[in-house]
């Protein structure tokens, strides 16, 4: 009876949706699988965006703790400064600039994750 | 100082090493237990022998010796070693572990998929790996000397001998945790000896501050070319890390490359806490042991203090007890070179005619005796600067290899074989022609000396217009190899069929039942 009733159902509802479906699009993962031009802009966005993170690092890196030999060699007074009874130079590269890398550390991971999550997002949704 | 002290404090370091070791020998059973602990290795153990591998000779002894011989300038060697982790964090330490690379060979086969390339990168492992070693072995030297009074090459001998019969007899595993332990133990003994030290400067009126007020060394860049001396310093200390074999091997041990930046990061914690300690070695050693600038002692500054400041039963304890930590530092800085370099010869040169165990315990043998041979005839260099040379040479070759491969699909594997080859020779020529004695004046003085501002460049340079002269030749499976190193492990994607064991030169099988 119910046998009966099954087969038009299935005809009716799977059938032309999965044809449909088929000829619109892929999923994401088999999109850049496949090296799809989609396939790879996915798989770029993700690289991109962790490379524009960590060249904001690098440069953030490089314009504090990598600017300060220049900044002592063009302005040779600073050196002569005192933090805490301690000339700047020694008080910034022998103790500040230690936790500074590691707060810079913990923040890339976090963004470096969330981009990881966007990604996820986008290629596997559930 | 008496002298049992010390003996006593070299030997219990050299017996917990040799029992943690030998703990690990049940655990090792095959060539990838060797190589990489099969991955079963915790985040906070992992970490802290990541901490105690990288913790050399040179932070224990060498950066304390160089602050008290050169001043300002010398602070930029923790940092750079540390910021240098900080880079790797965030360029290399998620697509390295990612790639599943055991070896930078491997990645490099990985990625640009030519032999000719990995050939080239093992060469320079080896290269790098002895660099590192003999200011190593150079410092147990040293430091048996300073403790015991015996010649420097018995120091040298006796690490040479532990950690092979450490690394022969356990591989990857059994150091993981020697490593471990051994990052604790050189906290602790720089720890300790430094703040009774304080203490009892303070309580004598903090004496001695007038040998601290000398412009030349309390200023920075001061001397001649100081401003490119130090620039060069930065740069091959920050990208020379990523480069350096030891360190590479480690993050196959993490879980996933999310893990891995996370074990990075704890990292860069406990590598800050332990290097805010060497600079007050050197700067107590300004104040309490002076001589030794005149002497052209100052690698021994951070041994001599205790007998300096304190003297008596006590002064021998910490003696004993920062013996006891520069021994850690060899041992487990020459253990992990050791292992990373025996595993690429091994893998590279020898896996054709001997199968995976033995060859990596004959490489190992091979690469302690080279090293061994070489401390005995090379000129004695300050051990901090000897260790920054390897960085030189790490930075002008692997740094651009891996930033290009991971970040930029155009490398090719000509273009990556000729920077190698280009930054390679010129950083080590340099390197070498230092480390033997050969010094020039001028520019040309300056740039031997310190060649990574140079060479850096250089290299990348190289590596770039080759890739573009070749760009015909990009590698088959690039899009998979970017889509492994870049995609979460979680997703399913197609990341190619690389595996390490299975892709060298004729390697053979396993070894079912060894050791």
């Amino acid at each position: 009876m119910s046998h009966g009733a099954a087969p038009p159902r299935r005809e009716r509802v799977t059938g032309p949706r999965r044809a449909a479906g088929r000829s619109r699009r892929m999923s994401v993962p088999s999109e850049i699988d496949a090296r799809t031009p989609l396939g790879e802009v996915y798989m770029q966005s993700l690289v991109r965006s962790q490379l524009r993170l960590a060249v904001g690092v690098v440069l953030l890196l490089a314009c504090t703790l990598g600017a300060l030999p220049l900044l002592f060699w063009l302005f040779p007074a600073l050196t002569r400064l005192h933090v805490l009874g301690i000339p700047l130079p020694w008080f910034l590269l022998g103790f500040v600039a230690y936790p500074f890398l590691l707060v810079v550390g913990r923040f890339y991971v976090r963004r470096a994750e969330r981009n990881e999550r966007a990604f996820t997002d986008l290629v596997d949704p559930q | 100082m008496i002298p049992i002290a010390g003996v006593v404090a070299v030997m219990v370091v050299t017996a917990a090493t040799l029992a943690i070791g030998a703990f690990g020998l049940r655990v090792s059973r095959t060539t990838s237990d060797f190589y990489v602990a099969s991955r079963s290795v915790g985040p906070v153990a992992n970490a802290s022998a990541i901490g105690g591998e990288y913790l050399s000779a040179a932070s224990f002894l060498g950066v304390a010796g160089l602050i008290l011989a050169r001043g300002a300038d010398s602070l930029w060697y923790p940092v750079g070693w540390t910021a240098g982790y900080l880079i790797l964090l965030v360029f290399v330490a998620a697509p390295l572990r990612r790639s599943g690379a055991y070896t930078l060979p491997d990645f490099a086969h990985l990625r640009v998929e030519s032999l000719h390339t990995r050939r080239a990168a093992s060469v320079l492992v080896v290269l790098i790996g002895v660099l590192y070693l003999v200011p190593q072995f150079q410092g147990a030297g040293l430091t048996l000397r300073a403790l015991t009074g015996a010649p420097s090459w018995v120091g040298a001998v006796v690490v040479a001998v532990v950690v092979l019969l450490n690394v022969v007899a356990g591989g990857m595993r059994s150091i993981t945790l020697v490593q471990a332990f051994q990052y604790w133990l050189k906290l602790v003994a720089l720890l300790l000896p430094i703040s009774f030290f304080l203490v009892v400067w303070d309580g004598q009126g903090s004496p001695g501050t007038g040998r601290l007020q000398v412009t030349e060394w309390v200023e920075p860049l001061t001397g001649p070319h100081a401003l490119y001396l130090t620039y060069s310093l930065i740069l091959a200390t920050f990208l020379g890390t990523m480069g350096l074999p030891h360190v590479v091997v480690r993050f196959y041990t993490n879980r996933d490359g999310r893990a891995a930046r996370r074990t990075t990061v704890a990292v860069l914690g406990l590598l800050s806490c332990f290097y805010l300690l060497p600079p007050l070695y050197g700067v107590l050693g300004r104040i309490y042991a002076f001589d030794l600038v005149r002497d052209g002692r100052t690698d021994s500054v951070v041994l001599e203090l205790p007998s300096r400041v304190i003297g008596g039963p006590l002064g021998d304890f910490f003696t004993a007890l920062l013996g006891a930590g520069a021994f850690a530092a060899f041992l487990s800085t020459s253990s992990g070179l050791v292992v990373s370099v025996a595993g690429v010869v091994s893998q590279d040169l020898l896996s054709h005619r001997f199968d995976g165990v033995a060859a990596f315990r004959m490489a190992a043998t091979l690469a302690a005796t080279v090293t061994l041979g070489l401390t005995l005839v090379s000129s004695g260099l300050a051990v901090a600067h000897a260790v920054e040379l390897a960085f030189a040479v790490a930075a002008s070759t692997f740094c651009p290899l891996l930033l290009l491969g991971i970040w930029w699909r155009g490398l090719t594997a000509p273009g990556a074989l000729a920077g190698l080859v280009a930054g390679g020779g010129l950083s080590s020529a340099a390197v070498t022609a230092t480390m033997f004695g050969v010094s020039a004046q001028g520019w040309f003085g300056a740039v031997l000396t310190q060649p990574a501002l140079v060479t850096v460049p250089l290299s990348f340079t190289v590596m770039v217009a080759g890739s573009l002269l070749t760009r015909a030749q990009l590698p088959r499976h690039l899009s998979q190899t970017m889509v492994r190193l870049h995609a979460p492990e979680h997703l399913s994607l197609d990341r190619g069929s690389y595996h390490p064991e299975k892709t060298t030169v004729r390697r053979r099988k396993r070894p079912s039942g060894a050791v």
